[in-house]
């Protein structure tokens, strides 16, 4: 069998893991109060700061960090129980998500000493937010063109060019942003680095763009002459595409790429439940549910590789890739169902949910890596390239 | 220890050449006898009641093989049939499959629709109204489907008296055969996507081979997240300290196999092209068993039914309800 394959043995939660969901789970019913469906399901577009803090005060973001750091120094298990819990509540955890998921990771991996003594804490406490700048206006699936480039100067870097569809941007401190550092484009993957900028240097412009929704969480950031320390380099200069895939194994791997329409799914299924008409759906649901007990055993199954300190870059994509196809097909079944007889009348917080939750569904499937190319991933770890 | 023991035998003894043969009404009993003989069909019977004590989860991986070879025997029936009826009931040494369903007809006859193995199996278990029910196929009618090769047959009995009414959990039986099902196709579908990326390997078209084109690719990458997801599904309804496989689990496991059968062997036949359609190239050993295994026992048009109603019966959230 496959390599790739043979990695998609059932593994299940250990004890330590399911003993501290109950944590979260009490954690949720005292600092959390249910918003409506239709702000829940913004999830973790959702930015809320004084949400994030209370997390931080109980001690979970950062969860995986060291405890010198102020992390909790838990393992990639009980992050999943958080983060499913925290997801299948709604909780708005957009804040803290980025720094929690990945950038204090990757400083932790590739920082030295005083990055992680001077980053780590002040995330997980909640005071600094992270965002990714990978994106560019032409730069988009083809990420080892960027054009963002840093300058060696005498006592730094000078940092020109601009980031796009930074999500929450606007109210982070800091991004980790993927420039060219060395070369040419034709360069491609070589000469490219990761700098931590600290978005209130003088230079740095962010303008953030309305979706389709009328929220704004995606921003168009303009780096102008910005001046940055030699301390602003993360890792070795020109290991940034090793290092930017280290860091997608944990942006690809999570439940997050299952549960993004969990709040609508289960929003309709307690409307089925009160109301006459949930016989005519039964199949549709036990699909869903079928579905969604497969794609958790599969990431948990990423998971376990993730505990063993592996970086399972193509498991990832395979999860996400057939994970964001469930997401987007929940509002899609839905907005069907609830037009299924024009006589009856729609709960009107379904209704909105749902059309919201079809507007946006379409990013399930580009954020994080377009489907064409997680599947040219696959391909690859299927010794197709 | 167990999975690669039975690799071993199937590899040696259940050549594409002997599942045709088989098929073609050879006899089965040196392909019986390798596998019976070695002991196999007490797998899961405790060491104090002469078996080998395998523990449940431990079984999935032995299943998948019987589906990777297509076995053209009910082995798994064989093995499961021993844990489902009681402990100090006695089976035959046959070969027993399981009957996906048993009606009696207003004039005293027994049926069993379309049993998987019925056109070659030595006797057949069936749930009957709480009880389990021991049927000799010898003494049956037995009515193929007409399909090419197929070994699914519909039993009739004029009457009951020569079923045996044995000791055992017969609400047990549909799950584990849902499971049984579930793992066979997880290992048939994992042999057509290994031929199916061979084959684009090794094929070539405008200059390149067939796997070298993105769309090819593409298709490949999909093929993969399915068999990925079955396999993964299939092997959680194994996964329980009971001695058989628990209804939501199983349920699950043969919708989520069931479904993803049907766009498997449909891009494994788009990736091969004509070749195979035909009869002496070996996918269609393993497709037509994607598509009888996808029926046996009930579709995902069922057993997703099964979930839903006990997700809608119950109180709590679908992602709770999802983690059991």
């Amino acid at each position: 069998m496959s390599q790739l394959l043979s990695s998609f043995r059932y593994a299940a939660l250990p004890a330590a893991a399911e003993a501290f969901r109950v944590d979260v789970r009490e954690f949720l019913r005292t600092a959390y109060t249910p918003a409506s469906p239709q702000q829940r399901a913004r999830s973790w577009m959702g930015f809320d700061a004084a949400f994030s803090k209370k997390l931080a005060q109980r001690g979970w973001v950062g969860v995986t960090l060291p405890k010198a750091y102020g992390g909790a120094e838990l393992d990639a298990f009980c992050r999943f129980v958080l983060v499913e819990e925290l997801l299948a509540a709604g909780a708005p955890v957009g804040a803290h998500w980025i720094a929690d998921r990945q950038s204090g990771p990757l400083i932790n991996k590739f920082g030295t000493d005083a990055q992680r003594k001077f980053y780590l804490p002040k995330i997980c406490a909640a005071e600094v937010f992270f965002c990714i700048g990978m994106s560019e206006p032409n730069a988009g699936s083809d990420l080892a063109s960027v054009g963002t480039r840093a300058t060696r100067v005498d006592d730094g870097w000078r940092l020109n060019g601009r980031k796009l569809w930074t999500t929450g941007a606007q109210h982070c401190r800091y991004m980790i942003a993927l420039v060219r550092s060395s070369g040419e484009a034709g360069d491609r993957q070589k000469g490219l680095s990761q700098f931590v900028v600290d978005l209130a240097l003088p230079g740095v412009a962010v303008r953030a763009i309305t979706d389709l929704a009328g929220d704004a969480h995606f921003n168009e950031v303009f780096f102008d002459d910005v001046r940055l320390a030699d301390e602003a380099l993360i890792g070795n200069e020109g290991d940034g595409w090793m290092q930017v895939n280290a860091e997608l194994a944990f942006e690809r791997s999570g439940p997050e790429r299952i549960y993004s329409s969990i709040v609508l799914l289960e929003h309709w299924i307690e409307v089925l439940r009160r109301g006459p008409h949930a016989n005519a759906h039964v199949e549709t649901i036990g699909r869903f549910a079928t579905h969604l007990a497969t794609l958790r055993n599969m990431s948990i199954a990423v998971t376990a590789r993730l505990v063993r300190g592996e970086s399972p870059l193509v498991e990832a994509a395979l999860v996400k890739d057939i994970g964001t196809e469930f997401e987007q097909s929940i509002p899609a079944v839905i907005e069907a169902a609830i037009a299924a007889d024009p006589q009856a009348a729609v709960d009107p917080d379904l209704l909105a949910t749902v059309i919201y939750l079809c507007q946006v569904a379409p990013i399930f499937s580009l954020r994080g890596g377009t489907r064409e190319i997680l599947r040219g991933m696959i391909a690859r770890g299927l010794g197709l390239r | 220890m167990f999975a690669e023991a039975i690799e071993d035998i199937l590899r040696d003894q259940c050549t594409p050449a002997v599942v045709r043969a088989i098929e073609a009404g050879g006899s089965p009993a040196p392909l019986w006898e390798a596998i019976a003989g070695a002991g196999f069909l007490d797998l899961l019977l405790g060491e104090e009641e002469g078996g080998a004590g395998l523990p449940l989860p431990e079984l999935y991986t032995v299943v998948s093989h019987f589906g990777r070879y297509a076995v053209p025997l009910p082995v798994v029936q064989s093995i499961a049939a021993r844990a489902l009826v009681a402990r100090e009931a006695q089976l035959p040494d046959g070969s027993i499959t399981l009957a996906p369903a048993l009606r009696r007809e207003p004039d005293g006859a027994l049926r069993c629709p379309l049993v998987p193995y019925g056109a070659i199996a030595q006797y057949v278990l069936a749930a009957d109204d709480g009880d389990l029910l021991l049927l000799r196929c010898e003494s049956a009618q037995r009515n193929g489907t007409g399909i090419l090769h197929s070994q699914l047959a519909t039993l009739m009995w004029r009457d009951d008296r020569g079923a045996e009414r044995i000791a055992g959990d017969s609400s047990a039986l549909a799950p584990f055969a849902a499971a049984l099902h579930a793992a066979l196709l997880a290992g048939a579908m994992s042999k057509v996507f290994e031929m199916t990326l061979q084959y684009c390997n090794e094929r070539s078209q405008f200059g390149k081979t067939l796997g070298k084109f993105q769309a090819v690719q593409h298709q490949l990458s999909v093929m993969a997240e399915l068999v990925a997801a079955t396999g993964i599904a299939a092997e959680a309804s194994f996964q329980t300290t009971d001695r058989t496989p628990r209804l939501l689990s199983a349920a699950m496991a043969k919708a989520r196999a069931s479904e993803a059968a049907i766009s498997v062997a449909n891009t494994a036949h788009a990736l091969h092209g004509a070749i195979g359609i035909t009869e002496e190239y070996d996918l269609q050993l393993f497709t037509r068993r994607l598509h009888e295994w996808r029926v046996a026992h009930g579709s995902e048009s069922y057993w997703n039914r099964v979930v839903g109603e006990q997700v809608l019966a119950e109180h709590g959230t679908l992602a709770e309800f999802v983690r059991g």
